[in-house]
C-alpha cells in the first residue's frame, strides 16, 4: 500500500495531491500489466478502471468490419486512460489494447466513486483534474479532426 | 543676393521644350485624349490641353474649357509619371528550348529606352516619384530598370495655383508647392494683361537650360504673387486626413466594423491601385509561342485587390472583400511607414475620382477615427 | 570568363534572371512529394543557409518558392522537397533526369542555428515542414558538439506521407538525437505514436528554459504548438516559425508576400516568434 502511494504521488497526473487524499485513493489501486497485445478493455464492457500509464504503449482504438481495427490515438508513460468509469452508464466506447509492454496503476472505478460521494471534496480535485485531461484530449482530437496536412487543392 | 527665380513669357515656353528636344529628351506632358488629361509625348507646346480644366469630385471626372489660355490650368488625371520610370509591361526575359534545357536570354533593351524630360509634374507627383525612389532604388534589392529610367529623367515641375476637387496633399505635407528633387519649377501666371512663367532653378542641369531660353530676372511682386497664389491653393483644399498616429491607429483598429461597412461599397475594381502614382505590386506572366519552343517573361503591374493576389496552395489568405480594401488602405497609410519610412499617399486624391462608387480614402479614415468603436490602445 | 573547373560563389548579385540548374536526381518522398536533386552545369558551389529557399522556374510555366531541405555543409547539389499542389509544382513531378530548370536565390532568412550554439534544440516538424527544417538538422549534426540535447519531434498525416524514411532510421539510431515521431490517422501497419505533433511535447526530455525551437508546418499547427511551448517553459525570444505567403519576385518588390508591414520573402521566411506574434493568427491578414 506504502509503495502503491509512492508510485501513485510519482504520476503526473497526482502531482502535488494532498497526503491524505492520496491515501484515499491508494486503497483503490493496484498495480497492473499488460503483455504486448493484451487487451485493457474492449468497447461495450463494463468502464470499472482508471489507469495511469507508467510505461509502455496503449492504443485506443475502434472496430470496424469493413476496416478493421483503426487506433485514434496512443497514450504512453505518464498519461492516463479512461474516464468512462466516472459518467453513467460506466460503458467503455473504445477498444484499448498494449502496443509494447505497459505497466500502469489500475485504479478500480466503483472504489473511487464511492470514496468521491463520501468526501467531496476530493471528489471536486479528482474532478478537476479529469476536466483538464478532458480538455488537452479534446483540443488535440480536434486538432487532429482539422487534418491539417492534406492537400487542398 | 542672386534669386534663382527667372521670368519666362508664354511665348518663350516653346523654347524650353525645345532645347529639351536638342538635349535628346522625349518630352511626356500633359496632353488631352477621349475626354481626359493624361500623359504623352509631346514635341511642341500647342499639343497640351491649353485653356482646359478639369473637375473632380468623387467617382467624376469632367472637363471644361477655362476663359483663359493657361498651359497647365488643371490638376491630376488618370495618368501618373509611374508609367514611365515603372512601365506596367516589361519584359524581364525570353528563353528558347535546346534540347533537354534552354537558353535564357535578359531583356536588356530595357535599359536603351529614351530618356524622359518631364513636363507638368505636381507637388505631390513628384512626392510620387520620391516614394518610387525609396521602393525601387533603397531596398535591399534595387530594381535595375527603375533606377536607370530613373537617373536619366529631367523633371520641369508646376506649382498648382488652383486646388483640384478631390486633392488633399496639404493634409499629407506634399504640396501645393514643389519643394525639391526637380530641375526646373514653373508657376504659371495668366490673366487679362499677362501669361508668364515663374521659373525656379533646382538643379545645375536646370540652370544651365534655363540660361539658354529667353528669360529675364523675377522681381519681388511677381515673386510674392507666386507665392500667394500657391498659399491660396493651400487653403482651397476641399478635404483633409489627419495624419496624427494614423500609423498605430490603422494597426490597432484591424477589427473595426467600419470595413465592413466599406466592403458593401467596394468592387474590388482595383481601379485605385491602377491610378495611384504610389502603388507597386507586380506579378509576373509567362508567355509561349505556339510551338512552345519560345517562352517570354513579362513582368506586369498588379493589385491587391485581386483574389490571386494572396494565393497560396489552399485559396487565398484575402478572400473577403473587405479584407482586399483594408489591405490597400492600411499598407497605403500605416504599414508602408514601417516599410519605407514616409506615407505611401501623397494626397493626389486620384483614387477618390477613378473609384467607380466615389469611395474617398479622407472619409473613410475619417468615419473610422469619429467612430465609437474606434480602438486607440495605450 | 571562368574556368570550367573554377567554383563560383552561386548568385552574388539577385535579379529576376534565373540560373540554369539540371535535375540529376529524383526520389519520390510520397504519393505526392518528391526530392529533386539539382546540379549546376556550370559548376556552381551552391552557398545557403538553413532555412532558406529558390525561386525554381519551370520553363513556360511559371516560378514557385521551394525551401531548400539539403545540407548547408555540402556544397555541390541542391535539394528540394516538392508537395505537387499546382500547376508548376505538379510540372515539377513529371519532369526527368538531364532535364533543367531555372533557379533564382537563395533567399529570405534563416534558422538560428549558429545563434543556438549551448541550448537544449527542439525541432518539431508538421507534413511537409521537415523539409525546410532538414537543413537546419542536418547542420546541427554536422557540429554536434556544440549544441547540448537535440530532440525531433515530426508529425504527418499517415504513415504514408512520412518523409526522409530511410533518414529517419538512421536518426532514429543515434544515441546524440531524440526523434519522436507521431501520425494523426493510423494505419493496420502502423505501431508508433497516434496523436497529433503537440501530444509529442510530453514525451520529449528538453530543458524549457535553455531550449531553441525551430518549427515549420501548416500555420495551425505552428499556433498550436508555439502555445504549448510557451506553456512548458520555452522563452518566447527563443520560438522560430517559418511562413509561407504569394511571392511573384522573392525581392521584396512585387508586393505579395505582405504579412502586415512585413515582406515575407526578405524579412522571413523564417521569425523569431516575437516578431509576429502579434499578427499570427489575425484573419485575413
Amino acid at each position: 500500500m506504502e509503495t502503491l502511494k509512492i508510485i501513485l504521488a510519482e504520476h503526473p497526473f497526482f502531482k502535488d495531491f494532498e497526503a491524505k487524499h492520496l491515501d484515499l485513493i491508494a486503497g483503490c489501486a493496484s498495480n497492473v500489466k499488460f503483455n504486448p497485445e493484451k487487451f485493457l478493455f474492449r468497447e461495450g464492457e463494463e468502464a470499472n478502471k482508471f489507469y495511469l500509464i507508467r510505461s509502455g504503449k496503449v492504443a485506443v482504438e475502434m472496430y470496424g468490419t469493413e476496416r478493421g481495427s483503426i487506433t485514434i490515438q496512443t497514450i504512453g508513460r505518464g498519461e492516463i486512460l479512461g474516464w468512462s468509469w466516472l459518467i453513467p452508464p460506466y460503458l467503455w466506447h473504445f477498444d484499448a489494447h498494449a502496443i509494447e509492454l505497459t505497466r500502469a496503476i489500475a485504479l478500480d472505478g466503483k472504489c473511487l466513486r464511492k470514496k468521491c460521494e463520501k468526501d467531496s471534496t476530493l471528489g471536486y480535485k479528482l474532478m478537476k483534474r479529469i476536466a483538464y485531461i478532458m480538455e488537452n484530449r479534446l483540443q488535440a482530437t480536434r486538432l487532429q479532426l482539422l487534418d491539417m496536412y492534406a492537400a487542398t487543392e | 543676393m542672386m534669386n534663382n527665380k527667372l521670368i519666362i513669357e508664354r511665348k518663350n515656353f516653346e523654347a524650353l521644350l525645345s532645347a529639351l528636344c536638342q538635349r535628346g529628351f522625349t518630352i511626356i506632358a500633359p496632353v488631352l485624349r477621349e475626354n481626359a488629361i493624361v500623359y504623352d509625348e509631346v514635341t511642341s507646346s500647342n499639343e497640351l490641353p491649353i485653356g482646359w480644366t478639369d473637375e473632380q469630385t468623387p467617382a467624376t471626372y469632367r472637363l471644361k474649357k477655362r476663359n483663359d489660355n493657361a498651359v497647365f490650368g488643371y490638376v491630376v488625371g488618370p495618368h501618373s509619371w509611374k508609367k514611365y520610370l515603372f512601365p506596367p509591361h516589361l519584359k524581364l526575359f525570353s528563353a528558347e528550348k535546346n534540347g533537354k534545357g534552354f537558353v535564357i536570354e535578359e531583356n536588356h533593351q530595357q535599359f536603351t529606352i529614351p530618356k524622359y524630360a518631364f513636363v507638368g509634374v505636381r507637388a505631390c507627383e513628384l512626392n510620387a516619384i520620391q516614394i518610387q525612389d525609396n521602393v525601387f532604388c533603397n531596398g535591399q534589392y534595387v530594381d535595375a530598370n527603375y533606377k536607370s529610367q530613373r537617373e536619366k529623367i529631367f523633371i520641369v515641375a508646376v506649382n498648382c495655383v488652383q486646388s483640384g476637387g478631390n486633392c488633399f496633399c496639404t493634409s499629407m505635407k506634399t504640396g501645393p508647392k514643389v519643394e525639391n528633387n526637380f530641375d526646373i519649377a514653373l508657376t504659371e501666371i495668366v490673366n487679362e494683361k499677362e501669361h508668364y512663367f515663374i521659373a525656379e532653378v533646382g538643379s545645375e542641369k536646370g540652370k544651365v537650360l534655363l540660361s539658354e531660353i529667353p528669360h529675364r530676372e523675377a522681381e519681388q511682386k511677381e515673386m510674392e504673387k507666386a507665392n500667394q497664389l500657391v498659399e491660396q491653393t493651400a487653403n482651397q483644399m476641399k478635404r483633409s486626413l489627419d495624419t496624427t498616429n494614423i500609423k498605430q491607429f490603422l494597426y490597432d483598429n484591424f477589427d473595426n466594423p467600419h470595413w465592413d461597412e466599406v466592403a458593401l461599397r467596394c468592387l474590388n475594381c482595383a481601379n485605385c491601385t491602377m491610378a495611384c502614382p504610389t502603388c507597386f505590386c507586380t506579378t509576373v506572366e509567362d508567355v509561349t509561342d505556339l510551338t512552345g519552343e519560345h517562352t517570354e517573361r513579362w513582368r506586369k503591374w498588379d493589385s491587391c485587390f485581386t483574389m490571386e493576389f494572396s494565393y497560396i496552395h489552399g485559396g487565398s489568405i484575402r478572400a473577403s472583400a473587405k479584407s482586399r480594401y483594408r489591405q490597400w488602405l492600411t499598407h497605403k497609410l500605416s504599414s508602408w511607414i514601417d516599410q519605407f519610412g514616409t506615407s505611401g499617399c501623397v494626397g493626389c486624391g486620384r483614387c477618390i475620382t477613378w473609384c467607380p462608387v466615389g469611395i474617398d480614402i479622407t472619409e473613410e479614415v475619417k468615419a473610422m477615427q469619429h467612430s465609437k468603436f474606434s480602438t486607440t490602445k495605450k | 570568363m571562368q574556368q570550367q573547373n573554377e567554383r563560383l560563389m552561386f548568385l552574388s548579385s539577385p535579379s529576376m534572371i534565373p540560373q540554369l540548374f539540371s535535375i540529376q536526381n529524383i526520389k519520390n518522398e510520397t504519393r505526392d512529394t518528391f526530392t529533386l536533386e539539382l546540379v549546376s552545369p556550370d559548376k556552381l558551389n551552391i552557398s545557403f543557409h538553413a532555412g532558406q529557399f529558390m525561386m525554381l522556374y519551370v520553363f513556360g510555366i511559371g516560378e514557385v518558392p521551394i525551401s531548400i531541405s539539403g545540407n548547408p555543409t555540402k556544397t555541390t547539389k541542391l535539394l528540394h522537397t516538392i508537395r505537387a499542389v499546382g500547376t508548376v509544382t505538379k510540372q515539377l513531378k513529371t519532369m526527368k533526369r538531364g532535364d533543367v530548370i531555372g533557379v533564382r536565390g537563395p533567399f529570405g532568412s534563416h534558422w538560428p542555428v549558429d545563434e543556438s550554439q549551448g541550448k537544449d534544440i527542439l525541432i518539431v516538424a508538421g507534413g511537409i515542414g521537415l523539409a525546410p527544417l532538414r537543413p537546419a538538422l542536418l547542420y546541427i549534426l554536422a557540429y554536434r558538439q556544440r549544441y547540448r540535447k537535440v530532440t525531433l519531434l515530426y508529425g504527418t498525416r499517415t504513415a504514408d506521407d512520412l518523409l526522409f524514411l530511410s533518414e529517419i532510421e538512421q536518426w532514429r539510431a543515434r544515441l546524440d538525437l531524440d526523434v519522436y515521431i507521431t501520425v494523426d490517422r493510423s494505419s493496420k501497419e502502423w505501431r508508433g505514436n497516434v496523436g497529433v505533433v503537440t501530444t509529442l511535447i510530453s514525451k520529449a526530455t528538453f530543458e524549457p528554459s535553455k531550449t531553441v525551437a525551430m518549427i515549420c508546418g501548416p500555420e495551425i499547427m505552428m499556433r498550436f504548438v508555439s502555445v504549448e511551448l510557451q506553456r512548458c517553459g520555452v522563452l518566447v525570444e527563443n520560438i522560430f516559425v517559418s511562413l509561407e505567403r504569394n511571392m511573384k519576385c522573392a525581392i521584396g518588390l512585387c508586393g505579395h508576400c505582405q504579412y502586415g508591414n512585413i515582406f515575407v520573402c526578405k524579412d522571413g521566411p523564417v521569425f523569431a516568434f516575437p516578431k509576429i506574434q502579434h499578427l499570427f493568427g489575425k484573419r485575413e491578414l
